[in-house]
């Protein structure tokens, strides 16, 4: 998926502080970042807890507002310019799967009907087709979060922003929904920011991962993932993956302060 | 190797025996049959020790002596205005405490300095005893229905504005994050997280509601005998009529069982989305 020259995002100078009202002291979480994501590219931020990966999806996605800097995103013509992915599936558990898919186009306006005329094709991308009128209570994790992921699908925004979505997920969901996403992602031809800490994940998915410092999070590396697609699972036994996860590794062990994962911000 | 070459224990499976139709019934209604059951013997017990002269019928009555009052009271239009009454008490009282309380929680759980104002009157309010401003209520607007309904409402109204508050201010933050990453308007923020979120919470105060509803009744009746179940009640102490009496109790503890399986349903209806609400249903299965 080679990117075209367009540009999808592109953040400048991006700064990020917090105030930590018990000790007063301004506690940095981003220190400067520049990043450019193509038309098109799926970009995976990789980093220790407590980088700032996660803040910057928020900042992107409007929920946080940076210290300085600025980012670009490019308009598209037919809505939103991005939608998140939740990290826990965030479903509202009052809702049924396609109420939950829907909410995104009811927000924007669109009548409940319409919306769920909408969001029917999704569930099905998703292979979520016979459980439109269940409760999130009654899907497994996995389903939860193909749930979680059509609402993001369904407001077509031309950038997706997903927040570590398989953390919580068990080893062998986890691999079934990151082939899942490639073959979302190769119909729904969105740009995607992807955050996690797991490298095998990041290498497995991305055209591109961008490896992150521990606080104050920094760009270390933008490592270009030549692997062929599609990608078959079976592509995580072959020595160029094995290549390049032995080489971001390396990246993220020469932190001092990587070792220190159970910080979290 | 065979394993009859050495001594071992054997865990065998569970014998499914076939059950007879009878005691397949009573394994799936067990709860009810050995709930009715209890209650059959406290009132046969009872009508046996009444007619043995073990205990005296003028204090404690007996279930027949109590049927038989049943029978004679519901052919007195007093016994159904009184009736009426107090009825109306509860669901006025009710309705009123509902609607003031919770769109007033819902404001103040959510927004910060109307709860800083709030707050302390909240809190001060609510720990008054409310029995105790019987005496005011009745200066202020006499000794009928009025009230007695006051009184009524201040109950269910700080049942019900309390828990709505928590509830509003418990909202999972994350499911707010998704609203407001979708650019839901602040009026869909609160139909489509808010008001969800909190219906658990305003169904605990209905229910706790409902016990302090039938309380104030009982204790506004009581001290201002005008009309009501609560005065029929006082009435046949005075003239040692324990069988009418008890009757009274049993409308009281009637009008709690049928309101608070009403609520029960409609909390259900509104919570189909809760596992825990399901649950009964389930298992029937």
């Amino acid at each position: 998926m080679a990117a075209s020259s367009e540009l999808a995002l592109s953040a400048r100078g991006l700064r990020m502080e917090y105030r930590d009202r018990s000790s007063d002291t301004r506690l940095v979480a981003i220190e400067t970042m520049d990043l450019d994501v193509g038309d098109g590219e799926f970009v995976s931020l990789l980093g220790p807890s407590g980088c700032g990966k996660s803040t910057f999806l928020k900042i992107v996605n409007g929920l946080l507002k940076a210290t300085a800097g600025e980012i670009r995103l490019r308009r598209s013509g037919t809505g939103r310019e991005d939608a998140m992915v939740f990290q826990d599936a965030a479903l509202f558990p009052w809702y049924s799967v396609l109420d939950n898919v829907a909410y995104g186009l009811v927000c924007a306006g669109v009548s409940n009907a319409d919306a769920r005329k909408r969001a029917a094709p999704l569930v099905e991308l998703v292979g979520l087709q016979g459980f439109e009128t269940k409760y999130p209570y009654q899907l497994s994790g996995g389903m939860q979060q193909r749930a979680n992921l059509a609402r993001a699908l369904a407001v077509d925004a031309a950038i997706l922003l997903m927040d570590e979505p398989f953390a919580s997920l068990d080893a062998q969901t986890r691999e079934v929904m990151q082939a899942e996403l490639l073959r979302i992602w190769n119909a729904a031809r969105k740009t995607v920011v992807f955050v996690t800490h797991q490298i095998e994940e990041a290498v497995y998915l991305s055209d591109r991962v961008v490896v992150m410092s521990s606080r104050p999070g920094r760009i270390l590396a933008d490592i270009r993932i030549e692997l062929p697609r599609p990608r078959l699972l079976e592509v995580k036994r072959s020595a160029e993956f094995t290549a390049y996860a032995a080489q971001i590794w390396k990246l993220l062990a020469s932190q001092p302060a990587a070792a220190d994962s159970g910080r979290h911000g | 190797m065979s394993v009859e070459s050495a001594s071992y224990r054997v865990i065998y499976p569970r014998v499914r025996r076939r059950r007879s139709p009878i005691a397949r019934w009573y394994r799936s209604n067990e709860p009810a049959v050995l709930g009715l059951a209890g209650l059959a013997s406290f009132f046969i017990l009872w009508q046996v020790a009444s007619n043995a002269g073990l205990i005296d019928d003028l204090f404690f009555s007996s279930p027949t002596a109590v049927l038989q009052a049943a029978v004679t009271e519901v052919q007195v239009p007093r016994f159904w205005s009184d009736v009426q009454y107090s009825l109306t008490e509860v669901i006025v009282g009710f309705i009123a405490s509902l609607v003031l309380a919770v769109p007033l929680g819902l404001v103040i759980g959510w927004y910060r300095r109307v709860s800083f104002a709030f707050d302390p009157w909240l809190n001060f309010l609510n720990a008054i005893p409310r029995p105790a401003l019987i005496p005011l209520v009745v200066l202020w607007v006499g000794l009928g229905i009025e009230m007695k309904t006051i009184i009524v409402f201040l109950g269910g109204f700080f049942s019900i504005i309390l828990p709505t508050v928590e509830g509003v201010r418990t909202v999972d933050q994350g499911l707010l994050d998704v609203a407001h990453s979708f650019r839901a308007s602040q009026r869909r923020v609160f139909t489509s997280v808010v008001i969800p979120a909190t219906v658990p919470f305003i169904a605990a105060g209905v229910r706790l509601a409902l016990g302090r509803l039938l309380i104030g009744v009982v204790v506004a009746e009581l001290y201002a005998q005008t009309q009501g179940i609560g005065v029929m009640i006082e009435r046949s102490a005075d003239v040692l009529d324990s069988a009418r009496m008890l009757f009274g109790v049993l409308i009281f503890t009637l009008m709690g069982v049928l309101t608070t399986g009403l609520a029960g349903r409609v909390e259900r209806r509104f919570q189909r989305w809760r596992p825990s609400a399901n649950l009964d249903l389930e298992e029937g299965v």
